[in-house]
């Protein structure tokens, strides 16, 4: 079986982010990209499934510039045995980033899609959902446990975070999983590992390629900054707090 | 740093074992080194050769001697108390002084209140207590003005505080000296952004100062594990090193100007902002490093660095010393312009912060003997990251490293330090220790650890660990170290802990010449006494 994990490039968690002045976006010059932390997972977790014996192939696929080929490679590094880099010049939204992954799973024909729950740039957590109504696939979202394949039967089990607790699902194969924080946690790239990946194969494709079409119903029309938190004010007496409660605040 | 952690179980052995072997123990006179080198901060200043004026001395190093001053300190803080006296020529505070500060700085500021007394008069090893009545906040240059000119006309001594993170005792009062802590003095003054000139007042912690510049696209030359705590004065004051020595180079070479007031209250106004600047004494080196001896630093003008984006780190496992030093050799050579920290730790040092930190794992999976953190920052993200990989594959290849990784974002590299930096953490939790910080020779630095390994077999656990970019270790023995033509303080300074150890790496000629400087400046001697220098230049 082959596992199809799909990856983003995206700025750092850890850095701290502006806004363009032109208040198009957010201002990506300069800063540290990395790979999506849910991404990480959601390989990481493929990984494993491979090394438990159940899957044959692992294929990273990241969609975007040529930078990507770098969070590519870092998959390759962690043991992907081979990547797919979709070329595209501007970011996309997860519709359609959805259809572009369908399409891959037409051609690439997958037993299992992994994806991270949702993306830290955005935090749509929509394309996961979006690819597997595409495909008519079932799906686990926000995976939390281990996730144990039944070989024979050809299902899935997962546990998942809701708001209520643990839910555990069972989904037949092929399916689409997104990965939530606490499934596992990601290895490090070896040098070994860096090494062998010098060698492994990253497909090129198109979006011609792929025959998807990329217009978007949705426009982005301004980015901006949360307002800043407003210092507190220390009220002199009771009765001034009312006031405020009462005439600044009405919550009262 | 090596760190001898001796264990609590063979606390019985070391008595009995100091008992019999007391007899070996040579004279003591007043130049006897009291030892302790205890403090880790972590700063490099390259090695120093020094011949060692007590060769003729013949102070050999041995054990029954080490482990009588191990003994002398299992008890707190009273080491180098018991070392110096109280120098009467000092006056004690009284109530009239404490009317004086009140009227000059405000009520608010004049501190009498015990529990913050204990804290100030504690240093952060907790391994040094004072017994400060009195801790004053001045909020600006005036003020500290005032109040030094004050207590130098009364006698009275006082300690210049900043983060109160120093490791030689050196921030906190020996007796009853009044504490000047500049912690309220921490506005940014101006901020260059064509030079990366920042005009800041002593007392911004260094992380308020690197967060600050990080909106601005810079950094801060420098940068230590204390940075969420320690203050820019205090750095200045101790020329700290830290980190990035290795990539910006030390505190004389990047700070362009300070202000510093003397111990009568002259305001010293040497804060220039230029690089190059040849018009008469550089007087402001006499402050870098003096540990507040000569003047409280009020303001800095530094130099800083533009940000480049692009940082890598890898953790990588060594079987063996020597080919640590190899690694070094060839990563100065193929990393370049690049490589901006190259630290080492050693097996003993790993497991102790995995055993006493949380949520620390070893990111490489085998156990090795030595391990290297290796840092590059430029302005090449993929550049960079090809160097370095083709670097390390090499390396690999060649033999020098037997594993590693590589960071793949910010918060893995984050961990990676974390092992570093948590050594003196774990340190504390795991129990008393003795540390030392000490620069040598290249290729002499791991031997001491091995041969202190030999000595104490069972009885203490020795760790070496350090800044090995910059030759430095924190070895035992300040005269294994002489003997080697060692520093016996690469960056933590002296303190109150090495007072009196400075002829180990210096001169008697270059401390004489010392001496008088300090006399010139601060006639009286109320700047920070007891410490740097040795008390018997100044004892009445």
């Amino acid at each position: 079986m082959k596992i199809l994990v799909a990856v983003k490039r995206v700025v750092d968690y850890a850095v701290k982010i502006r806004v363009k002045p032109d208040k198009t976006g957010v201002d990506t010059q300069n800063v540290k990209m990395s790979m999506n932390p849910f991404c990480e997972i959601a390989l990481e977790e493929a990984l494993r499934i491979k090394e438990a014996g159940f899957a044959k192939e692992v294929v990273a696929v990241s969609i975007g510039p040529p930078q990507c080929v770098d969070t590519l490679r870092t998959g390759l590094a962690m043991g992907a045995d081979r990547g797919i880099h979709v070329e595209a010049n501007s970011s996309f939204l997860p519709l359609t980033i959805a259809k572009i992954l369908k399409s891959l799973a037409d051609v690439e024909n997958p037993g299992l899609i992994f994806l991270g729950k949702q993306a830290i740039d955005d935090d749509c957590n929509q394309t996961g959902q979006m690819v597997a109504a595409l495909l008519g696939w079932p799906q686990a979202t926000f995976a939390s446990k281990v996730v144990v394949l039944d070989k024979d039967k050809q299902f899935a089990t997962v546990d998942r975070e809701v708001d209520g607790g643990l839910e555990t699902l069972s989904v037949d194969l092929p399916a689409v999983i997104t990965t939530d924080l606490r499934l596992n946690q990601p290895r490090y790239a070896t040098l070994p590992n860096i090494m062998k990946a010098k060698s492994k194969p990253i497909k090129k494709m198109t979006l011609e390629d792929l025959k998807v079409d990329i217009k978007s119903d949705i426009e982005i029309v301004e980015v901006t900054e949360p307002p800043k938190r407003k210092s507190g004010v220390i009220v002199s007496s009771v009765d001034e707090l009312i006031d405020k409660l009462k005439n600044e605040a009405h919550v009262v | 740093m090596m760190m001898i952690h001796r264990w609590r179980r063979s606390g019985e052995f070391v008595r009995s074992a100091c008992k019999s072997l007391s007899s070996l123990r040579p004279e003591h006179n007043s130049m006897s080194p009291p030892v302790s080198g205890f403090v880790n901060r972590y700063e490099s200043k390259g090695k120093t050769f020094q011949s060692n004026a007590w060769n003729d001395h013949n102070r050999e190093l041995d054990l029954g001697r080490n482990l009588g001053m191990m003994q002398q300190y299992k008890s707190f803080g009273s080491s180098s108390a018991s070392k110096v006296q109280r120098n009467p020529l000092f006056s004690s505070l009284e109530p009239k002084d404490v009317s004086y500060f009140k009227e000059i700085l405000g009520d608010k500021h004049v501190i009498e209140d015990e529990e913050r007394l204990e804290t100030a008069n504690t240093d952060w090893m907790h391994k040094y207590r004072g017994s400060s009545k009195l801790m004053l906040l001045p909020k600006n240059t005036e003020e500290v003005s005032q109040i030094l000119k004050y207590c130098d006309s009364r006698s009275l001594a006082v300690v210049p505080q900043g983060g109160n993170t120093g490791l030689v005792g050196g921030s906190v009062p020996v007796f009853d000296e009044v504490i000047i802590n500049v912690g309220l003095m921490n506005k940014v003054l101006s901020f260059d952004e064509v030079s990366g000139v920042l005009v800041c007042e002593a007392g911004c912690i260094l992380e308020n100062l690197a967060t600050f510049l990080d909106t601005k696209g810079f950094v801060m030359p420098l940068d230590l594990g204390a940075k969420g705590s320690c203050h820019i004065g205090g750095n200045v004051s101790t020329n700290a090193g830290g980190l990035r020595l290795i990539r910006y180079g030390s505190l004389h070479g990047t700070v362009l100007g300070l202000e510093a007031v003397t111990a009568n209250g002259n305001v010293l106004d040497m804060l220039g902002t230029l690089r190059k600047d040849n018009t008469g004494y550089d007087l402001k080196h006499l402050f870098i490093g003096s540990e507040g001896s000569l003047g409280i630093v009020t303001k800095v003008s530094i130099l800083t660095q533009p940000k480049m984006s692009s940082v890598n780190l890898a953790f990588i496992a060594c079987k063996d010393f020597l080919s640590c030093q190899k690694l070094l050799v060839e990563a100065k050579r193929n990393l370049g312009e690049i490589l901006s920290a190259f630290e080492f730790l050693d097996n003993n040092s790993m497991d102790l912060v995995l055993n006493h930190l949380d949520g620390v794992r070893n990111p490489v999976s085998s156990s090795e003997n030595f391990y290297i953190l290796i840092e590059t920052t430029g302005s090449g993200e993929t550049y960079d990251r090809e160097k370095l990989e083709a670097f390390l594959l090499k390396s690999l290849e060649q033999g020098l490293v037997s594993d590693g990784v590589i960071a793949q974002d910010i918060n893995q590299a984050s961990s990676f330090w974390r092992i570093r930096e948590g050594i003196t953490e774990a340190l504390q939790k795991a129990g008393a220790c003795y540390k030392y910080d000490l620069s040598l020779p290249v290729e002499e630095i791991y031997n001491i650890v091995n041969d202190l390994r030999g000595r104490l077999g069972d009885l203490a656990n020795v760790m070496g660990y350090g800044h090995l970019g910059d030759g430095l270790i924190e070895p035992y023995v300040y005269e294994w170290t002489s003997k080697h033509r060692g520093s016996i303080s690469a960056e933590h300074g002296l303190g109150v802990m090495k007072a009196n150890e400075i002829f180990y790496s210096k001169s008697p000629e270059t401390v004489a010449l010392m001496v008088s400087i300090k006399k010139l400046l601060d006639p009286k001697g109320i700047l920070n006494p007891y410490k740097v220098l040795p008390h018997s230049f100044f004892s009445p």
